[in-house]
């Protein structure tokens, strides 16, 4: 078990969120589409450049920039997982 | 107080309210906006059985914070209008993420009935709800839709108007936000209800919530109230965030949203929800992405469906723009013929029928662009788009979905500024929407096009068509660094977060697109119709008075009749030309005497920097109402008369045998028209949809200053490296 932020997730590794560190209007819009401690997430692909990266979450795909991606952290099974 | 039941609808975006909207109203809706701001506001009639329901289409939000215009606007209609009943409508498929905009209706404690949809697509998904259950934990009715059929419908809309004859009062819902919170809740609660604190309109501890999640809007009113009160209850959330933030390291506002989401866990963990699949396994819609995001396919197929759509509208929406076109032509001709001449005729004909007909032209082009963006948006496919290009408009300050826009306005060169002023709708975040809707104009829209082909035909003969085409890359560049330029001064500030939603891949309906587009078209037609009446007419007046002195006239008029006398059956041809010429030498007097004709020649000075005599200076005027105008005043300043746009040979050669224009000229005129003022048309829905006429001056002021810069930079330039020839 590690803990990363959500920005160093390679494609199609799952984790749970166990911080969200942001505050303000980003942290409202990141908590608001569930991105809450507890949540399980799952990278399910990025765009062509790169970012930003899609999600899968409760059953739905949300996309976040990477410096947003930046403020989840997660806690992943295992690091060498790769996609 | 009349008995009508009032309804709201209320929901996340993509949970298939707008199409539960269109359903239970059908044709009976009307769209406004709400007063100050550019929300749509959605109202419609339901037919209960022979009774009339009064329907609102609440904006969709994800929550009901202050920090977007749509969730200000939703809960604030909540509060002062009171509907008797809300509507929720859930996508059961997300139902945990949809319950969380429930939670926040349930603390405001208005009467609500939850609506679960797309029952069908979350069965597909393995996914299985007791409603009954639900229904019994949450103790308010819940009925499961298929809002596209039309399925549970009838069951829906009884329940709640059941629930809105209720005489009852708001019951709010209190949830647990853990220790610390919910002692400061108490406390806050206690003393909110004491001094009557807002209590009119929000519940006391509703108030606190908002307090504590620091809620400008509700924090600003408290200010106004009881400023006393205000500080102390500032205060002691601050106490308790410095705890918080010492003991936990978080935020007041993520305790409150984590409790939200816990509730909802721990009222779907008893036994309402059933997943039948791992939660991580891949649908249709996931496939469908895999191809159609992928690294390399996807921007390829992104440029063929684009260009597609794009061909689409403009293979089917020319020719009947051009139908339209001929059709007030002949209106035109009509009048002409049957009015007497003056006045009221030239009125009638060059300020009316032309101005408003030309706003009319665009009519079939807007209803078959927006036919297609509803495609693409109710598809799922544009959130797609907006994925794939964020990472490039970013960098200038723009958003992923700002590249509709700047496509549709002549991004691949021939679009229309108005339908893409309009589509920068589906942009959520302002400031990125605002840059967006003030640079997409700097694009070569087709009305551009017969001018910029005109001066690139006279004066860049060698390679016409890449010169074309770098006309296009160079409206990017400008548009793009622009909308940079804005970012960093005028439209400053951090770039709205991009969390945004891929729903997944639905069939668009044809209700649904039917709706959508006429809807859009109709606003068009009306509200850019009426300004452009107005404007019309300005500029008709500012073209034609004053007029000739009435010496000048009857010179002319003499000279006229001295033609006809010596006209004889033999020299028809040479008498026909001779009033030609005539004419045209009247015309070009008449110009030069107006308004228009005067504020051109006062420009001399200044546009002499960029190269442009008065003539031109005259043409641009006109360009400021229709780009399209460009061509035929510059043939009434060059004494042609009538010139044809699309047959304009002979301004060719005039142009070409003027020794005030030369490559350089041509070059620095080229800039100027495709970036100075947009078109009124343009401008009226930039006013529109900006929602304020500051924007619209802004983007006049701004983009001919803009404009005149370059022009003269390369006019200067240009001469300076002796290319003037």
């Amino acid at each position: 078990m590690a803990r990363i932020p959500l920005r160093k997730m390679k494609k199609n590794q799952s984790g749970t969120i166990t911080a969200v560190k942001v505050g303000g209007e980003m942290g409202r819009r990141l908590r608001e589409m569930g991105l809450v401690p507890g949540t399980v997430i799952t990278v399910q692909g990025r765009a062509p450049l790169y970012d930003p990266v899609a999600l899968r979450v409760l059953g739905s795909t949300l996309t976040l920039r990477n410096n947003e991606a930046e403020f989840i952290e997660i806690e992943v099974a295992d690091l060498a997982t790769d996609g | 107080m009349t008995t009508t039941t009032k309804i709201a609808l209320a929901g996340n975006p993509n949970s298939g309210k707008t199409t539960l909207f269109n359903h239970l109203t059908g044709s009976r809706q009307h769209v406004g906006n709400y007063p100050g701001v550019t929300v749509e506001k959605k109202e419609g009639v339901y037919n209960a059985h022979g009774k009339k329901v009064h329907i609102i289409d609440l904006p969709g939000t994800y929550s009901l914070t202050a920090y977007s215009e749509e969730e200000v606007v939703a809960r604030d209609f909540l509060v002062t209008e009171k509907p008797q009943v809300v509507i929720n409508i859930a996508d059961a498929a997300n139902l945990e993420r949809n319950l969380y905009l429930s939670c926040q209706l349930f603390e405001l404690g208005i009467p609500t009935v939850l609506a679960l949809n797309m029952i069908d697509a979350a069965r597909d998904r393995g996914i299985t709800i007791d409603a009954a259950r639900l229904e019994e934990l949450l103790g308010l009715p819940v009925v499961p839709i298929i809002a596209r059929s039309g399925q549970g419908t009838v069951e829906l809309m009884d329940r709640a108007i059941a629930v809105a004859r209720e005489p009852r009062t708001w019951q709010p819902v209190s949830i647990s936000y853990g220790d610390d919170l919910d002692n400061l809740l108490l406390e806050m609660e206690t003393e909110i209800e004491t001094a009557a604190f807002l209590t009119d309109t929000y519940p006391a501890r509703w108030t606190a919530i908002k307090y504590i999640e620091s809620d400008q809007q509700i924090i600003a009113k408290g200010q106004a109230c009881n400023p006393e009160l205000a500080a102390e209850l500032t205060a002691r959330v601050a106490a308790v965030a410095d705890h918080l933030q010492q003991t936990m390291d978080t935020y007041p506002e993520a305790v409150i949203a984590d409790h939200r989401y816990g509730y909802i866990k721990s009222i779907l963990k008893q036994g309402v929800i059933r997943q039948q699949f791992d939660p991580a396994r891949l649908f249709a819609s996931d496939r469908i992405d895999m191809v159609v995001t992928n690294r390399f396919l996807g921007p390829l197929i992104m440029v063929a469906v684009l260009l597609g759509l794009y061909h689409l509208t403009f293979t089917y929406g020319k020719p009947l723009q051009d139908v339209l076109t001929m059709v007030f032509g002949w209106l035109g001709a009509g009048v002409d013929h049957l009015l007497p001449a003056g006045h009221l005729k030239s009125l009638l004909v060059s300020g009316i029928i032309a101005g408003v007909g030309g706003v009319l032209s665009f009519v079939p082009l807007i209803m078959l662009m927006f036919a297609g963006i509803a495609v693409l948006e109710d598809s799922g496919y544009l959130a797609r788009v907006a994925f794939m290009m964020d990472r490039v408009f970013r960098i200038f300050g723009l958003h992923g979905s700002s590249v509709m826009a700047y496509i549709i306005s002549g991004g691949i060169a021939g679009g229309c500024a108005v339908p893409g002023v309009m589509a920068t709708r589906t942009l959520r975040s302002p400031k990125e929407r605002i840059a967006t809707l003030l640079t997409a104009p700097l694009m070569n829209c087709g009305a551009k096009l017969p001018v910029l082909a005109l001066l690139t035909g006279t004066f860049f003969t060698q390679n016409k068509a890449q010169f074309l085409f770098l006309l296009t890359l160079l409206a990017w560049v400008v548009a793009l660094l622009m909308a940079k330029l804005l970012r960093s001064t005028v439209l400053r500030g951090a770039s709205t977060p991009f969390v945004m939603e891929l729903p997944p891949y639905r069939l668009p309906t044809f209700k649904g697109l039917a709706i959508h587009t006429w809807e859009k078209t109709w606003q068009y037609i009306r509200k850019a119709g009426t300004v452009i009446l107005g404007i019309s007419i300005l500029l008709w007046a500012a073209m034609t008075f004053p007029g000739l002195p009435a010496e000048r006239e009857a010179q002319f008029e003499s000279q006229r009749q001295a033609i006809m006398q010596t006209h004889t059956a033999d020299t028809t041809q040479v008498s026909q030309a001779a009033l030609g010429t005539l004419t045209a030498a009247r015309n070009l007097e008449a110009l030069q005497h107006s308004l228009a004709g005067r504020l051109g020649i006062a420009l001399e000075p200044l546009s002499r920097l960029a190269g442009f005599d008065w003539r031109t200076n005259i043409a641009l005027v006109g360009g400021f109402a229709a780009k399209e105008v460009i061509i035929s005043t510059l043939g009434t300043a060059y004494s042609l008369g009538e010139t044809n746009p699309e047959s304009s040979a002979s301004l060719s050669q005039a142009l070409a045998a003027d020794p005030a224009w030369n490559p350089v000229t041509a070059m620095a005129g080229i800039v100027f028209i495709m970036f100075y003022a947009p078109c009124l048309v343009t401008v009226a829905c930039i006013i529109r949809e900006a929602g304020s006429w500051k924007w619209g001056l802004f983007s006049m002021a701004f983009n001919t200053a803009a404009a005149f810069a370059l022009a003269v930079a390369i006019f200067q330039a240009g001469n300076a490296m002796g290319l003037g020839g």
